[in-house]
C-alpha cells in the first residue's frame, strides 16, 4: 500500500517521533507544570505554536508540488484561506444568536449590511460534516479546475508561477468586497465555539494544537507516500524532463493535476486548523506578500525534502515572533537578508546543512565515474 | 454450427473485440519494408523513392552525408512525418502510414533520439522503472509495487547495458557514453521489436564505442536494430550489413567492403573524407 509504505521508512520515523515527542511535551509541560514555573507552557504559547504546525502543513503542501513536481505556486495562500473560510462560515453559524446583533440566522455582518436572508452559499455550513467536506473540497475544486486549464495547455514555470499569484491576487480582491458576502475586509470573527467545545477555554485550544500537530503527522505521511511511490518518481521526472517523461507514455498533465489538488487540500486542512486558533480569517490572508512567504519558508528549509519545510516554516515563523516583538519595522529586510544569505550559501536549506555532512562521508563509497569518462 | 449457435456460443470472441494477437506477423522474413517512399518539403525532395528493407533481427547500419534523408526516414518510420507517396509496412500486418505515433510505439518500434536524456535525479534502477511498459495512469501509477519479475526484468537489462555496478547511482553521475546506454536500456524495457538508433556514439570514447559495438551487437538476433551512423570506424566494427543513403535514396547496399570500394559510394560519401 503506498500509504504505509513511509511508515517502514526510518526518516518517516523519527519524523513522526520527534513531532509525536514535541506534542506530548509541550502538552505535559502544558498541564502538569505550575503556572509560576519557568518550564510552564502558556496557554497562549500552546496557541501559537499551534499556528507554527499549521503553517509547517501549508509548508509541507508547497514543498510537495514545487520540490518534487517543479511547480512553484505563488498561489498556495489561496487555498489555505478557502479551507480557512470554509471553516469560519461553520464557525460563524455556530455563534447562531449569540452575537452582537442577536439574530439567530444571519451572522452580524449581514445584518449590518441589511441583508435580510442567509446567500445560498451559507447554506449547509451549520452543519459540521459538511463544512469539514467543504473544507477539502473548495480548495480541491479551485485547483482541479485552475489546474486542468493551466497543465492542458502545458503552462509551466515562471508564466505558471505569475499565474497563481495573480489568482490569489484575484481572490483577495474579490474577498474583500462587501458583495461576496464573506465579511468584507473585517473577514470573519467572533468565533465562539467548535463542535460544542468553547474556543477560548484552555481545554479546546490544547485540543486544536494536538489536532493540528495529527494533521501534521498525516498529511506528511500522505506526502511522503505519494513521493516514494512510483508516481512520486514520475513527478520528479516530470519536474526534470516534461517532454522525456511524456515521450515515455505519461500523461503528465494528469500527474501535475492528481499532485496538485492533493497539495491545494492539504493546504486547505491547513487553513481550517489556522482559523479557529488565530480566531480570525480576513482577505489579507490571500494576499500575494502571504503565498510568496510560505515558498520562502521551503526554500529555507530546504527543498524536496518535507520535512525541510516543515523546519523552515517553524524556524522564520517563531523568527518573525520574536522579530516583529523586538524591532517590527526591521522583519521584513531580516526575512529578505535571510532568503539571500540561504540562497547563497545554503542552495539546499537548512535540511541541506543538517545532512549534508553525513553524505560527504559517503560519498566514497557511492561508485566514482568511470576511468574513462 | 448454425450461425445461431454460433452467435449465442459463450466462448467465443468476436474478431473487433479480441486483442490483437502477434501484433507483428514476420513470417515472410522483413520486419520493416519501405517501398517507393518519397517526401518533399517546399519543393526539396528530402526522400526520393526510397526502397528499404529490414529483417527480423538484423542489425543495420544506414550512412550518408549531412541532408541525405536519413532522419527524415526515422521520423516516417515513427509517424512523425507522413510521406507523399509510397507505403511502410511493419511486418506484413501493420500499415505504418495509417497509424499515430503512440501507436506505433506500442507496436514495438523504439527510437533513440541523438541526444540522451535521462532523468537525472533519480537512479538507473528508477530510470529502468519509470520505462518498463506498465498501466501508465495515474492512479496505477501511484499504487504500482515492485513485483520480482519486473525487478528481474530490470536487473537482466542493467546488466546487458553494463550499467550493473552503478543501478543504484542517480543517472546524473554518469558519464555521457554510460547515459547513452541507460537510453538504451530505457528503449529495451519497453520489449521494442524494432529499435531505431540515431548516432549513438556521438562524442564517446574509444572505449566507449567498443562497448557501445558490443551492446548494440547483442541486442541483434533478439531485436532488429537500425543503427544510423557518422562515424565510419564505427560502422566498420559492428555493421554486416550497410546502407549508403544519398540525396534520399539508396546509393548502394551490401557488406562495407562492398560498399566502400563501389566507385559512386566513394564519389559522394567516403571520398569527402579520403
Amino acid at each position: 500500500m503506498w500509504l504505509t509504505r513511509p511508515l517502514r521508512e526510518r526518516s518517516t520515523q523519527l519524523f513522526l517521533g520527534v513531532l509525536f515527542a514535541a506534542l506530548i511535551v509541550v502538552t505535559a509541560l502544558h498541564l502538569l507544570m505550575p503556572q509560576d514555573s519557568a518550564l510552564y507552557v502558556s496557554s497562549y504559547t500552546v496557541t501559537l505554536l499551534g499556528k507554527y504546525l499549521c503553517y509547517a502543513l501549508l509548508a509541507v503542501a508547497v514543498d510537495l508540488v514545487w520540490g518534487y513536481l517543479g511547480i512553484l505556486s505563488l498561489g498556495h495562500g489561496a487555498f489555505f484561506a478557502l479551507g480557512g473560510y470554509a471553516m469560519g462560515m461553520y464557525l460563524m453559524r455556530q455563534i447562531g444568536d449569540r452575537g452582537v446583533y442577536g439574530d439567530p440566522l444571519l451572522p452580524d455582518f449581514m445584518v449590518f449590511l441589511n441583508w435580510d436572508a442567509l446567500p445560498w452559499y451559507w447554506q449547509g455550513f451549520d452543519m459540521a460534516w459538511f463544512a469539514f467536506i467543504m473544507v477539502l473540497l473548495a480548495p480541491g475544486l479551485l485547483a482541479l479546475v485552475f489546474g486542468f486549464l493551466a497543465f492542458r495547455s502545458r503552462v509551466t514555470g515562471v508564466y505558471l508561477s505569475i499565474i497563481t499569484q495573480a489568482l490569489t491576487f484575484a481572490l483577495m480582491l474579490a474577498f474583500f468586497r462587501n458583495e461576496m458576502g464573506f465579511g468584507g475586509n473585517n473577514g470573519l470573527t467572533d468565533f465562539k465555539d467548535l463542535l460544542g467545545f468553547d474556543l477560548r477555554t484552555d481545554a479546546t485550544r490544547l485540543g486544536l494544537f494536538l489536532a493540528t500537530g495529527i494533521a501534521l503527522a498525516i498529511g506528511y505521511v500522505v506526502c511522503r507516500g505519494i513521493v516514494t511511490s512510483k508516481l512520486g518518481r514520475v513527478s520528479v521526472a516530470c519536474r526534470d524532463a516534461e517532454a522525456r517523461t511524456r515521450f515515455l507514455g505519461y500523461r503528465v498533465e494528469r500527474v501535475q493535476l492528481f499532485v496538485f489538488v492533493v497539495s491545494a487540500m492539504l493546504a486547505g486542512v491547513a487553513g481550517a486548523l489556522y482559523v479557529p486558533q488565530v480566531g480570525i480569517i480576513n482577505p489579507s490572508e490571500f494576499s500575494p506578500l502571504f503565498s510568496i512567504e510560505i515558498v520562502v519558508w521551503v526554500a529555507l528549509g530546504g527543498r524536496a525534502t518535507l520535512y525541510g519545510a516543515v523546519i523552515g516554516a517553524i524556524l522564520v515563523n517563531y523568527g518573525k515572533t520574536v522579530f516583529t516583538g523586538i524591532m517590527p519595522d526591521a522583519w521584513l529586510f531580516a526575512l529578505g537578508g535571510l532568503f539571500v544569505l540561504v540562497t547563497v550559501f545554503l542552495p539546499k536549506g537548512i535540511a541541506g546543512l543538517l545532512f549534508d555532512r553525513k553524505k560527504t562521508k559517503e560519498e566514497p563509497d557511492t561508485p566514482a565515474q568511470e576511468a574513462t569518462a | 454450427m448454425s450461425i445461431f449457435q454460433q452467435l449465442t456460443n459463450r466462448d467465443q470472441v468476436f474478431d473487433f473485440l479480441a486483442p490483437e494477437v502477434s501484433p507483428v506477423d514476420v513470417r515472410h522474413g522483413p520486419i520493416l519494408y519501405l517501398e517507393d517512399v518519397s517526401v518533399s518539403f517546399d519543393g526539396f525532395k528530402a526522400i526520393n523513392n526510397l526502397n528499404l528493407t529490414i529483417d527480423d533481427g538484423e542489425l543495420r547500419c544506414i550512412i550518408g552525408p549531412n541532408g541525405a534523408g536519413k532522419t527524415t526516414m526515422m521520423d516516417i518510420i515513427t509517424g512523425k512525418t507522413r510521406p507523399d507517396t509510397g507505403s511502410v509496412w511493419f511486418g506484413s500486418r501493420h500499415n505504418l502510414l495509417t497509424k499515430s505515433e503512440p501507436d506505433i510505439a506500442s507496436l514495438g518500434i523504439g527510437r533513440k533520439f541523438q541526444k540522451p536524456t535521462v532523468f537525472e535525479a533519480l537512479t538507473v534502477f528508477e530510470n529502468l522503472e519509470l520505462a518498463m511498459a506498465a498501466d501508465k495512469r495515474v492512479f496505477p501509477t501511484l499504487t504500482a509495487i515492485m513485483k520480482p519479475e519486473y525487478r528481474d526484468r530490470i536487473d537482466e537489462v542493467v546488466q546487458m547495458i553494463g550499467l550493473k555496478d552503478l543501478r543504484g547511482a542517480p543517472a546524473g553521475i554518469l558519464s555521457h557514453g554510460q547515459k547513452q546506454w541507460l537510453e538504451i536500456g530505457m528503449l529495451l524495457m519497453q520489449r521494442p521489436r524494432l529499435l531505431l538508433v540515431d548516432e549513438p556514439v556521438a562524442g564517446m570514447t574509444e572505449q566507449e564505442m567498443e562497448r557501445t559495438a558490443e551492446l548494440l551487437t547483442s541486442l541483434a538476433g533478439k531485436q532488429s536494430v537500425v543503427v544510423v551512423e557518422h562515424d565510419m570506424g564505427f560502422v566498420r566494427s559492428i555493421a554486416r550489413k550497410v546502407t549508403v543513403l544519398h540525396q534520399g535514396s539508396v546509393l548502394a547496399e551490401g557488406t562495407m567492403d562492398q560498399v566502400s570500394n563501389d566507385p559512386e559510394v566513394i564519389k559522394v560519401y567516403l571520398g569527402e573524407e579520403a
